[in-house]
């Protein structure tokens, strides 16, 4: 309303004036062609984030702008010494409805220049949307978030990257996939846009050659990967290290899991009963993702212990099968814990094996206060578990023990450790209470067989 | 009102729904015969199990309570736990 007499003493003036209303075309009646942008056209492509916004426009390009009522900057504008002499000097002003929460994201698909590659699918009207999501064969098993445009748009809007980047081809038909397709499945995944940096760098560490994605998923073997999130991402993100880190619970951690299934399964054509030939599978190929507790660890991150430093954010994947539980309530110094460790982490696999799985420890934080109250660095802990893993290889080979199954005859002499150089690591996670840990144990074709860790730092 | 999904695959096949694979040869299969309750219906599948039968192909009859609705899901699960294919006759 305080508007209405400034526009109409600027339209006597006779100077070229053109106005834009976002909601009422009719309004101020007074006022001469006013112009219709109830679709926001215009105050998308002029940018307006107040209104009201004026602009000079100089041979239809636009030389100043100013926001709100602000007297002093309007007079300067139009020059009309007198122009709106009765009202207060300043007003801020509205926020623009183009900038209203989700408007953003409409307007720029409508108007805007985004080019999204991907082929577009009509749902028919009779169709429910979750339902065509599943017959098209694009879900896991658990109902999807439909992939619209306007959801995918929003998801791009979590990463700096250009959605054509093609991060590499994926297993098992070896398609390009690019930053689109992963936000696609990352919607589908439930993933909000702000985990989209790290669902893209789970993706990038899955395709480094060494990780052996395409192996990972035809095997007959257990093993999917798990995600270990580190740095400031993970709690900039809300991700869950402490109690029930890996159970459910926690979006971030139950959606980054499951987008990079997502993209083996939709963009990799990975699929049980395809290439994806598990005998049993485990709950972890739906998602398995959790984030490092570094804040009360004693020790180096995992992602500082593979030469990254504490500011940077990085994703380590690791070819895992399910989790093992460990309970020690009872031993009060490293060592004792260490052979309770060493116990159980020989069943990896099966007993009789060594030098084939990798494995990692997920250390809680009462078992890891065992450690700190002696001062014993991680390094000291895996030294003494590879001592304590390791057998002579009369012990292991085949028919040993009334058990067929073993090691081959010729490492009778040898003594054998568990597992091979670096093939353990631990990382901390979990409740505050409770003197268990857990084993992780991975694929049987490890490290150059197979696969190894692999680590990827998080780009924004 | 349609919605516009995007594809989250590699976009190596088709968009539209995938049918079932076919099957490649009738041999030693069980084929269901589903009568949707519509007069008439009957005749035909008659006729086929006839001319199935006399070839050595199984057939098990089935019938919807009524045509006017889709098949019961009991239906639809006993059909695909006892036979290979189906065949729906499906009109006067």
């Amino acid at each position: 309303m305080l508007v209405e007499p400034v526009i109409a003493e600027l339209q006597a003036t006779g100077q070229s004036i053109h106005i834009w209303s976002q909601d009422d075309p009719g309004f101020p009646a007074s006022a001469d062609n006013v112009g219709d942008d109830r679709d926001l056209q215009q105050s998308w492509q002029l940018n307006i984030e107040t209104v009201p916004t004026v602009i000079r426009m100089d041979n239809d390009a636009e030389s100043e702008r100013t926001v709100g009522w602000d007297r002093a900057e309007w007079l300067r504008l139009f020059d009309v010494p007198s122009l709106g002499a009765s009202l207060p000097d300043f007003r801020p002003g509205c926020g623009s409805m183009s900038v209203a929460p989700g408007m953003p994201e409409k307007l720029a698909l409508k108007y805007g220049d985004i080019a999204l590659q991907s082929r577009r699918i009509d749902i028919g009207e009779m169709e429910d949307p979750m339902e065509s999501c599943f017959e098209r064969g694009w879900s896991d098993g658990l109902p999807v978030v439909p992939p619209t445009e306007i959801r995918v748009v929003r998801m791009l809007a979590g990463t700096s990257r250009d959605p054509a980047e093609v991060l590499g081809s994926v297993p098992p038909d070896l398609q390009p996939c690019t930053v689109e397709k992963v936000a696609i499945n990352a919607v589908m995944a439930g993933c909000k846009p702000e985990y989209l940096p790290v669902v893209i760098a789970a993706v990038e560490a899955c395709l480094i050659d060494e990780f052996c994605m395409h192996g990972l998923l035809a095997t007959t073997w257990f093993s999917g990967p798990m995600v270990i999130v580190n740095g400031p991402i993970a709690k900039a993100i809300g991700m869950n290290s402490g109690a029930n880190a890996l159970g459910q619970g926690n979006r971030a951690n139950a959606t980054i899991g499951r987008a990079l299934q997502l993209v083996i399964r939709n963009v990799g054509g990975g699929k049980p009963g395809g290439v994806d030939r598990s005998t049993l599978g485990n709950p972890g190929k739906y998602t398995f993702c959790f984030a490092e507790d570094e804040d009360h660890s004693c020790w180096e991150s995992l992602a500082v212990q593979r030469g990254f430093s504490s500011g940077q954010s990085t994703v380590t994947l690791f070819a895992a099968d399910g989790v093992q539980g460990i309970a020690d309530q009872k031993s009060r110094d490293p060592e004792s814990l260490c052979r309770s460790l060493a116990a159980s982490l020989l069943s990896v696999g099966h007993r009789k094996f060594a030098m084939l799985s990798d494995a990692f420890i997920i250390l809680s934080p009462e078992h890891q206060r065992i450690f700190a109250n002696a001062n014993w660095s991680k390094q000291q802990v895996l030294d003494t578990l590879t001592e304590f893993t390791t057998r002579d290889g009369r012990e292991l080979i085949n028919g040993v023990d009334g058990i067929a199954e073993g090691m081959p005859e010729f490492l009778k002499d040898m003594e054998l450790s568990k597992f091979k150089p670096g093939g353990l690591n631990i990382v901390r996670a979990g409740g505050t209470a409770g003197l268990f840990s857990a084993i992780v144990g991975g694929w049987l074709a490890s490290g150059e067989f197979g696969s190894s860790p692999v680590s990827k730092e998080i780009a924004l | 009102m349609t919605e516009v999904f995007l594809d989250p695959t590699a976009e190596l096949s088709p968009t539209v729904k995938p049918l079932l694979p076919r099957l490649s040869s009738l041999e030693g299969k069980t084929l269901g015969l589903l009568d949707i309750n519509k007069p008439r219906g009957n005749v035909l599948l008659d006729r086929l199990e006839v001319l199935f039968n006399s070839r050595g192909v199984k057939t098990k009859r089935y019938k919807k309570p009524t045509m006017t609705r889709v098949a019961p899901v009991a239906v639809k699960q006993q059909i695909a736990l006892e036979c290979h294919a189906v065949i729906e006759a499906l009109a006067d």
